[in-house]
């Protein structure tokens, strides 16, 4: 397996490095260090395809899913720990299992959907947190809750690049259903899509891309990189297909600058990823030239002259 | 003798019932929707009409009875592309990032899936020529042409429902679906609605809507079914939309609590 990883991965890498020593040298020199390459590697596909999902989080107001599938993980990280099976496995289990478990009470009690939301993720995530108190130390936890991208392994790399490939498929593949459905699921419905499939399908593709991004971002900051690359793309273009490009390439910009500067200021990663994210949002809101709060204000301003 | 009717008929209702979270709000729904011709679905608030819409969109599954397309389960007719939808303006997002003509392309999706693979595989600006053909004739036809390149956000409330409109007419559909068409529009726009409408119908179209608008109903429909959790009445205008009547109907609504 881990062979494996190093095969599919190396070119990656490889191809990755030329890119960055194209910067200048002292941004360049930090990372010479194989953790380091792996490192970017994970951050750039993380980035990209948290950014693709954040586009429809944001316009389908999904933004408490994505908070509640990526709390619901960690019992299924903490129980194929004691299992000894791939952590991804157990984290795609219990977060598809919540998201489901959220749908049928929703449907099927006078509760509404932010209440049940709220209750199954703190239900599943209190038991996460009850099992690995019991079996693992609490660095451990400390990783899974916060993410550790710089100890990143080739075989969990390998599933990174996996759900990148297969997110990047199904939203090529199923483009127009996905946009029709968050668009107008009505409409959808009239045209005889099949829009439990395209819902489900969705769901599904967040808790890839969460269950991917763990070892990046963690648990509890994966939802910032599910909604601010969505938010700030929204912010700077009214069409569909530039925004998902817009929001990748911050999802990408932030996580590559997010980890260099983590290394070079010597804090959490995850952190820093979130913050630069975070901080590109605040400057399109301010900045950009349609729906900026600086350009709206100078039009009102100059109505008014 | 049922064939005969189910000739005739552009959909057909039978026996249908739906619900919000077991509160009924439609009991054993009879309809036949006749074929080429304008039908105005009218009843008060809380009526069900748009329950009774939503059942026949497919948004909402009843809780029993059937529902045909010309003569074939309504699924099929919806997936051959031959019921088209038009939404009320409450029901879409105006700040999703879509221009006009793309929203109007959206109505095409269905019949995309004819289209060979590599189409439906590549960029839009590669689509079929019948598609971008239709976006353009269903633009023309409610004069929003001009508008094409516009986010939905920048047009009047008059223009988002002419959009609205464009969408329905370019599914080049058998069976037009229409959700309050002329609810909370201009006076230009409603009399353009009610043309394109009208044109339709002379094409040969089956429409259907459901209507607040009683001047326009009476004006240019040529069928009326009248709601109340069940069906009240069906007819021609004349006999359906006379005071009496429509006095009549609105007794025993008085729940006005309930979901419409």
């Amino acid at each position: 397996m881990q062979a494996i990883a190093d095969q599919v991965t190396a070119p990656l890498i490889s191809a990755l490095m030329v890119l960055v020593n194209l910067l200048p040298a002292g941004i360049a020199d930090a990372f010479q260090y194989a953790f380091m390459q792996r490192a970017l590697l994970t951050s750039v596909l993380v980035g990209a395809i948290c950014g693709l999902l954040s586009c429809y989080v944001v316009l389908k107001r999904w933004s408490l899913l994505g908070d509640a599938i990526s709390h619901a993980v960690l019992p299924g990280v903490a129980i194929a720990y004691l299992l000894g099976w791939p952590f991804f496995i157990g984290a795609f289990i219990t977060g598809a299992l919540t998201s489901l478990g959220i749908g049928a009470i929703e449907r099927h009690t006078r509760i509404k959907s932010d209440a049940a939301m709220g209750l199954m993720f703190t239900g599943a995530f209190a038991l996460g947190i009850v099992i690995i108190s019991k079996i693992a130390t609490s660095t451990h936890l400390m990783h899974i809750l916060f993410g550790n991208v710089l100890g990143v392994q080739p075989t969990n790399m390998l599933l990174t690049l996996a759900a990148s490939v297969i997110t990047l498929l199904v939203i090529w593949l199923a483009y127009r259903p996905l946009l029709l459905y968050t668009f107008d699921p009505q409409q959808a419905q009239a045209l005889g899509f099949n829009t439990s499939i395209v819902h489900y399908g969705l769901i599904l593709l967040l808790t890839l891309t969460i269950v991917a991004s763990l070892e990046t971002v963690g648990i509890i900051l994966v939802v910032a990189m599910l909604i601010t690359p969505g938010a700030t793309a929204h912010m700077l273009t009214d069409r569909f297909a530039t925004m998902l490009w817009l929001s990748v390439a911050v999802g990408v910009s932030s996580a590559v600058l997010g980890l260099w500067l983590s290394v070079v200021l010597d804090v959490a990663s995850g952190g820093s990823i979130v913050l630069v994210a975070t901080g590109l949002f605040f400057l399109a809101l301010l900045f950009s030239p349609k729906h900026g709060v600086i350009m709206r204000q100078w039009r009102r301003w100059r109505m008014m002259a | 003798m049922s064939s005969d009717i189910a000739n005739h008929a552009a959909i057909r209702v039978e026996g249908v019932y739906a619900a919000y979270q077991r509160q009924p709000v439609l009991s054993d729904i009879n309809l036949d929707f006749p074929r080429g011709r304008w039908t105005a679905i009218v009843g008060p608030n809380g009526a069900g009409k748009s329950t009774l819409f939503r059942v026949l969109t497919g948004s909402m599954s009843p809780l029993k009875g059937e529902l045909s397309a010309f003569g074939e389960r309504i699924f099929h007719a919806r997936r051959a592309g031959r019921i088209a939808y038009m939404a009320q303006r409450e029901a879409i997002e105006w700040d999703f990032p879509i221009s006009v003509w793309d929203t109007v392309m959206t109505g095409r999706f269905g019949h995309m899936r004819e289209d060979p693979l590599w189409q439906r595989l590549a960029p839009s600006r590669f689509v079929h020529s019948r598609h971008t053909e239709a976006v353009r004739s269903a633009l023309a036809d409610v004069d929003m042409l001009d508008f094409a390149d516009r986010h939905i956000s920048a047009l009047s409330g008059g223009q988002k429902k002419r959009v609205l409109l464009a969408r329905c007419l370019a599914q080049s559909a058998d069976i037009l679906l229409l959700d309050e068409p002329l609810a909370g529009v201009d006076p230009p726009s409603e009399a353009l609605i009610l043309e394109v409408l009208a044109g339709q119908r002379k094409a040969g179209r089956t429409v259907i809507m459901v209507t607040h608008d009683m001047p326009g109903a009476r004006r240019y429909v040529d069928h009326v079914v009248l709601i109340n959790r069940t069906v009240r009445g069906t007819g021609s205008p004349e006999d359906m939309l006379s005071d009496a009547r429509l006095a009549t109907l609105a007794v025993g609504s008085s729940d006005d609590d309930l979901q419409d």
